[in-house]
């Protein structure tokens, strides 16, 4: 019984990591609760066994001989019993994908048993993110977050939309000529024309971040909101933009807060939050990565679709989710 | 048979040679078994407080294997045990060994007596090879002890192998259960403090007196000692100065003193100094006055064994974000209790629904502990009428 759970757990499943929380308390947290959930779940009785015992006439005569007679006995057999062994299960091996630093929140994907020789993979192949970056004009810190000490203060009230908008696509240039050079192919060939229709283009191996997407959601200052997609970052970079945005635009700018939306395949529409650490929702969330990942293979087989066609389809889903909650009130 | 008496009293003096006394028995020698058990009753007791190594361990399995004891009648080995504790060193001529042959003939009686001890391991790393065969152990489980926890402690296997049912356990479970503890906290308490089994039985006794003498009562002392296993191994001078620091620093009175202690009984087992820190904390961090101190610790004994950074966090939290004023936060002292990212979601997804209103005298007023002590499905549904799917869809925007 909880053998077949345990087979049930292996796989790749994320999480959201909330903020403020190192991406290790809850990896142990997932750990403990499905190392919990999996003992409970795992009783097997005592196993038994027949021992003789030796007993004897109970005369109060000590020189008198005494009989002796063996008898049977079924006793159990105490060295199986759980509180002398331990727990049946007490360590499972559970990885994580891309971290996330305690600053940041975010989808974190977490692998259990086999799955992690494939987390290893994902991690060494060219998969691209999502983040949602919030930034506040005004001020600049040591450590380019609104946690860290002030620096610099400035003025924003000359920066409008259209001269964020003007930074951006500056940064995008930039970004754009990177991803070119680290694709070490020749600009000038049929196959480079080939793989920049595809979206293969891109560095294969580590390599500095590069943004291939940037966008402004959101624009009231001093705050605003931008979506990123970027390949072999990580958070600290992206702070670092934030501040260079303030920097371009003749201002200073730190970043509030940083969120990742998507992982790869995995987005924030997947991701369990901290009351559904459980076994059984774990166990349902992997369930569903397996049926997703196999009806995308069928889908991209028949389809042969581009790869900048399926990003924009996550972008546009992870749009949606914003309108949505913004219609709760 | 006499001769062989005589043996093994010099055997009890160097160790080493009762590892020659055990390949004899497993070689099959005919040595009476009788005679064997009534003499390893003598030796454990006559080597009492001996430096714990692996031999130890061997020692004292000859001591608990039970089929040795079921043999022995009582009044047999009391006498002897009695006349080889009179003179254990004496010099005997080792040479008067008697060999008895395997060949010999016996009658079936005592052929059936002669048992093989099988062979218990010398040294092991874990209790699970002795647990059969000692009576110790197998009622220990019985109880519900957790052995595998407590052997990973240093030193902690060795000692529970050592104890003899009768004379260290059995005596301090009847005065536990005397007092009241009731059976199923047993296993608890001696999974988590051991050494009470150890302990001094006129020093148990004492203690307890001393709880009776500040007038608590039998059934509080119970509980206390059900929840902190650790009470009863402390002298009585160090419960006395913890009851009086509680006293004394926090200006409480004798009935409000016992009451703290009674709820949270390991405010008297732990270090001082913590708890000096976090009354330090709230007076000059927090900004509380002493009489607000006393009210919160009544309410909240907890909150003088807290952690202080998680104590700073969620005050901050309280205080500077939620901007709830200090006399609100005295009236729901369980606040300063409760998880920080719990507190700081809730409060979040108030804000963003507009009902973040805590101020009693304005209308739509969200008690803070409904806030905090509520389910979240019972928080979804009654206080903010919202789904539960929505607020976790809200936590992952955060």
């Amino acid at each position: 019984m909880a053998a077949r759970h345990y087979r049930r757990l292996q796989g790749l499943f994320c999480v959201y990591k909330p903020p403020g929380v190192h991406w290790k308390l809850v990896r142990d947290t997932v750990e403990t609760n499905l190392l919990k959930d999996l003992n409970a779940s795992a009783s097997r009785p005592v196993p038994r066994e027949v021992r003789y015992l030796l007993s004897q006439d109970s005369t109060k005569d000590e020189d008198a001989p005494k009989a002796l007679t063996l008898s049977a006995a079924s006793v159990p057999v105490l060295s199986k019993h759980p509180l002398v062994t331990g727990p049946d299960f007490q360590h499972i091996k559970v990885g994580v994908g891309h971290r996330l630093d305690a600053f940041s929140s975010g989808v974190l994907v977490l692998g259990i048993g086999n799955a992690n020789k494939v987390l290893n993979d994902l991690y060494n192949s060219r998969v691209t993110r999502d983040y949602t970056v919030e930034g506040v004009f005004g001020s600049a810190t040591d450590d380019f977050s609104n946690q860290g000490r002030i620096i610099e203060r400035s003025t924003y009230s000359h920066i409008t939309q259209d001269k964020l908008e003007k930074v951006l696509a500056m940064l995008q240039g930039a970004n754009q000529k990177a991803l070119l050079t680290y694709s070490r192919v020749d600009m000038r060939s049929q196959e480079a024309y080939e793989m920049a229709v595809q979206g293969l283009l891109g560095p294969e191996e580590k390599s500095v971040p590069i943004l291939l997407r940037l966008r402004c959601i959101c624009f009231e200052p001093p705050n605003f909101t931008l979506e990123v997609q970027v390949i072999n970052e990580t958070q600290k970079y992206l702070c670092k933009v934030v501040h260079e945005i303030g920097l371009e635009l003749r201002s200073t700018a730190v970043c509030k807060g940083i969120r990742r939306t998507r992982d790869g395949r995995f987005t924030v529409h997947h991701a369990l939050t901290h009351n559904q650490w459980t076994a059984a929702e774990v166990m349902n969330a992997i369930q569903q990565c397996h049926t997703t990942k196999k009806r995308k293979r069928d889908t991209r087989e028949q389809n042969k679709n581009s790869e900048l066609h399926v990003e924009e389809r996550d972008i546009s889903t992870s749009q949606n989710t914003t309108h949505r909650i913004d219609a709760f009130n | 048979m006499s001769l062989c008496i005589v043996d093994f009293r010099i055997m009890m003096a160097p160790r080493c040679l009762l590892l020659c006394l055990r390949c004899r028995n497993l070689l099959g020698t005919r040595i009476s078994t009788q005679h064997l058990s009534h003499l390893m009753q003598g030796c454990t007791a006559s080597l009492p407080c001996e430096q714990q190594t692996g031999i130890m361990i061997q020692m004292c399995h000859y001591s608990s294997v039970k089929h040795l004891q079921i043999l022995t009648s009582a009044t047999d080995f009391v006498s002897n045990k009695s006349c080889v504790l009179q003179d254990p060193k004496q010099a005997i001529d080792l040479d008067a060994n008697v060999e008895l042959s395997a060949l010999e003939e016996i009658d079936d009686e005592e052929a059936v007596t002669i048992s093989v001890p099988t062979a218990l391991p010398p040294l092991s790393t874990s209790l699970k090879d002795y647990v059969d065969k000692s009576e110790t152990l197998s009622k220990l489980v019985q109880l519900g002890v957790n052995l595998w926890k407590l052997e990973q402690r240093p030193n902690v296997g060795s000692m529970l192998l050592r104890l003899d049912y009768d004379r260290d356990v059995a005596s301090k479970l009847l005065f536990l259960k005397d007092i009241g503890v009731e059976d199923s906290r047993l296993g608890y308490i001696i999974s988590h403090n051991p050494f009470i089994l150890t302990q001094n039985f006129e020093n148990l006794e004492t203690r307890v007196n001393y709880l009776k003498s500040k007038k608590f009562s039998l059934e509080t002392i119970a509980s206390m000692v059900s929840r902190a296993p650790y009470l009863l191994s402390f002298s009585v001078k160090r419960l006395d100065n913890r009851m009086g620091f509680y006293q004394q620093q926090l200006n409480l009175s004798v009935v409000n003193t016992r009451n703290i202690v009674s709820r949270l009984p390991r405010l008297l087992c732990g270090s001082l100094e913590p708890v000096k820190e976090n009354l330090k904390v709230c007076e000059i961090e927090l900004g509380f006055k002493k009489n607000e101190i006393q009210h919160i610790v009544l309410a909240v004994p907890k909150v003088l064994t807290a952690n202080k950074k998680k104590l700073i966090q969620i005050f901050d939290l309280l205080h500077n974000t939620m901007k709830v004023p200090h006399h609100l936060i005295v009236k729901f002292p369980q606040v300063l209790n409760t998880k920080y990212l719990r507190v700081k979601e809730r409060h979040l997804f108030l804000e963003y629904l507009g009902k973040a209103q805590y101020d009693p005298a304005q209308p739509n007023y969200i008690a803070l502990d409904n806030l905090v002590s509520l389910p979240d499905e019972t928080f979804c549904s009654e206080l903010v009428s919202v789904k539960l799917e929505d607020f976790y869809l809200f936590q992952k925007t955060l």
